[in-house]
């Protein structure tokens, strides 16, 4: 081998070296970015939290920088995300198990339905807010966790079918027609053979759901309202918790500002909670799938 | 009384597959019955093209808050596609097995944070690191709050979504082809860059649609950064006003001035339509994925 060639073997061996960092270093970016947002939001809420900011709904002048908690905003935010899941997973888990059980995969109508929910799971959430809204007006309703609940759910709608398609896609279909061939109708199928089948991936979606509709902000931001009391009727204003964060951050008061930080490092809890409990439920719900 | 049963099943669940064709109709007849009110007043050219942003005199240009919006979206692409790219090929052609099964549901989190959350990080850390390290070091004044900060908290909360849709992309790629071509001498790189990324180029597009059509719409936390100043920007260092941010900022002021509210139900019609139109692209692109891999 002559010298050039050499020379081109240690050029391309140094393009390859300069790629692989190149990306690992791009990885690298994303997941320092990942730590770099929970360390900030985790170290910078240590100074105001606090039991009683946990425990006690806002008193007089709380906006001010004076005594009380965001209990009004946990509740309300719980509240609103299980409706709102309960809600879409009744629209979701019919629709997913038509799909899949009375229709072929590539049917018309499977097609465009999939087609009308990726549209849907890209709509932005203001979005929603906007129409939830105009909805509100025309039936008349005021701002309450009724309304938000109604909003939100139709935010976490598309997102639960794609989760629970994803996996029911799966189910095979020898265990469909084992089921058929003992005499069972598509509808007794659908309910005792594939819910059960797919229950880990519809345990992931209903989890998913939940915790895109406690987090976002925009869809209730018109509809759910805000107030400093715990809702007690499905007619009240509810407060929710990444309202509550925004609120407290617009205030020219640093105590409060802190809060705000409190505030978000108690929302990302509650969301780590809900993506471990998904991952160990998600096991424990595998029992009863026919590998 | 099983037949019945199966019969009656059969019609519910029918009827509720029909809901999503239904809702994405009813929420464009909706938002536009909304704005037909200014839409009759106004025409169309000078709503969508003015920057005369005035409501009380009965000005509604939305073109400060489109030119934010693109703005804003444009730099967080500019920043999140290279880097999600490289590092899904990372994940996919470099990384030993236990990174990529550590990496998933770290992305999975990414994904799952809350958009206000990124916006409470991005006032404490990214909005001081624009107006006092880049702002100074590219020789302009910046109160921080400004595009590039932006940018830089959308395109960290679009990462997961594209990696997530480059990575699935890559996995289609037979590993036949890469044992071929690496067999034939040639470098890991050079394996990923003429059989994997040729490949997956098409998909990557779609990621990377897929990935716009997610920045554009978010609310919150490009609203905490963004500065919301109804201008035209001229740079990345000045503030700007995308369009969810101002349909937020307004909603309680808006039923006070007349047609104020049609001008932002107009402004949410915008952003439908966008949202229409990309994911009708995407899925053309998609769908010629599909065909070529078959």
């Amino acid at each position: 081998m002559n010298a050039a060639a050499i020379e081109r073997i240690g050029q391309r061996k140094r393009t390859d070296l300069f790629f692989r960092v190149l990306a690992t270093g791009s990885a690298a970016i994303v997941f320092v970015s990942l730590l770099l947002i929970l360390g900030t939001i985790l170290w910078k809420s240590v100074p105001a939290l606090s039991l009683s900011m946990l425990t006690q709904t806002p008193k007089g002048g709380f906006y001010l920088g004076k005594e009380g908690g965001i209990l009004n905003a946990i509740v309300g935010s719980l509240e609103l995300a299980f409706g709102a899941t309960v809600l879409a997973l009744f629209l979701s888990l019919p629709l997913v198990l038509y799909l899949n059980n009375y229709k072929g995969p590539r049917s018309k109508t499977a097609v465009w339905t999939r087609f009308f929910l990726d549209v849907l799971w890209g709509v932005p959430s203001i979005v929603y807010g906007a129409f939830g809204f105009v909805v509100m007006l025309a039936l008349g309703l005021r701002a309450s966790l009724l309304a938000g609940m109604l909003t939100v759910a139709l935010l976490e709608f598309p997102i639960m079918c794609r989760a629970i398609d994803e996996v029911m896609r799966l189910v095979p279909l020898e265990l469909k027609e084992a089921s058929a061939s003992l005499g069972a109708t598509r509808f007794e199928t659908a309910l005792k053979v594939m819910v059960r089948q797919s229950a880990p991936g519809i345990l992931t979606g209903i989890l998913l759901a939940f915790g895109r509709g406690i987090g976002d902000a925009a869809s209730v931001l018109f509809t759910a309202g805000f107030t400093d009391r715990i809702p007690t009727s499905l007619a009240d204003p509810a407060a929710t918790l990444p309202l509550a964060i925004f609120f407290q951050l617009g205030t020219p008061f640093p105590e409060v500002q802190q809060r705000a930080y409190a505030s978000a490092a108690v929302l990302t809890l509650i969301i780590l909670i809900i993506s471990l409990a998904g991952r160990a439920m998600s096991r424990k719900a595998t029992r009863h799938v026919i590998k | 009384m099983r037949l019945l049963k199966d019969a009656f099943g059969r019609r519910v669940m029918g009827f509720v597959t029909l809901i999503p064709g239904l809702l994405v109709l009813l929420i464009v007849i909706g938002l536009f019955l909304k704005s037909k009110t200014i839409l009759g007043v106004e025409p169309l050219s000078r709503l969508l093209f003015s920057s005369a942003w005035h409501p009380i005199k009965g000005q509604f240009g939305l073109l400060p808050f489109i030119t934010g919006t693109v703005w804003v979206t444009v730099t967080a692409l500019v920043l999140a596609v290279p880097v999600s790219i490289l590092a899904a090929i990372y994940l996919s052609e470099y990384a030993p097995r236990w990174v990529r099964e550590a990496a998933k549901p770290m992305v999975d989190l990414l994904a799952g944070l809350p958009s206000v959350v990124y916006g409470v990080w991005g006032v404490i850390l990214v909005v001081p690191f624009v107006g006092n390290v880049l702002a100074p070091f590219a020789g302009v004044y910046s109160s921080g709050y400004s595009i590039l900060a932006g940018g830089i908290v959308l395109a960290i909360m679009t990462f997961p979504t594209i990696i997530h849709v480059t990575l699935e992309v890559f996995s289609t790629v037979p590993q036949a082809l890469r044992d071929a071509s690496l067999s034939l001498g040639a470098t890991k790189w050079e394996t990923t860059r003429h059989v994997v990324l040729r490949k997956g180029a098409p998909g990557i597009l779609a990621a990377s649609v897929l990935g716009f059509s997610r920045a554009f719409g978010e609310t919150m936390a490009v609203l905490m950064v963004v500065g919301n100043v109804p201008i035209v920007p001229r740079s990345l260092f000045d503030p700007g006003y995308p369009l969810p941010a101002l349909i937020a900022n307004n909603y309680g002021e808006m039923m006070s001035i007349p047609r104020y509210d049609a001008a932002l139900m107009m402004a949410a019609l915008v952003l439908m339509v966008i949202v229409l139109f990309f994911n009708v692209l995407a899925r053309q692109i998609l769908v010629r994925v599909e065909r070529g891999v078959r």
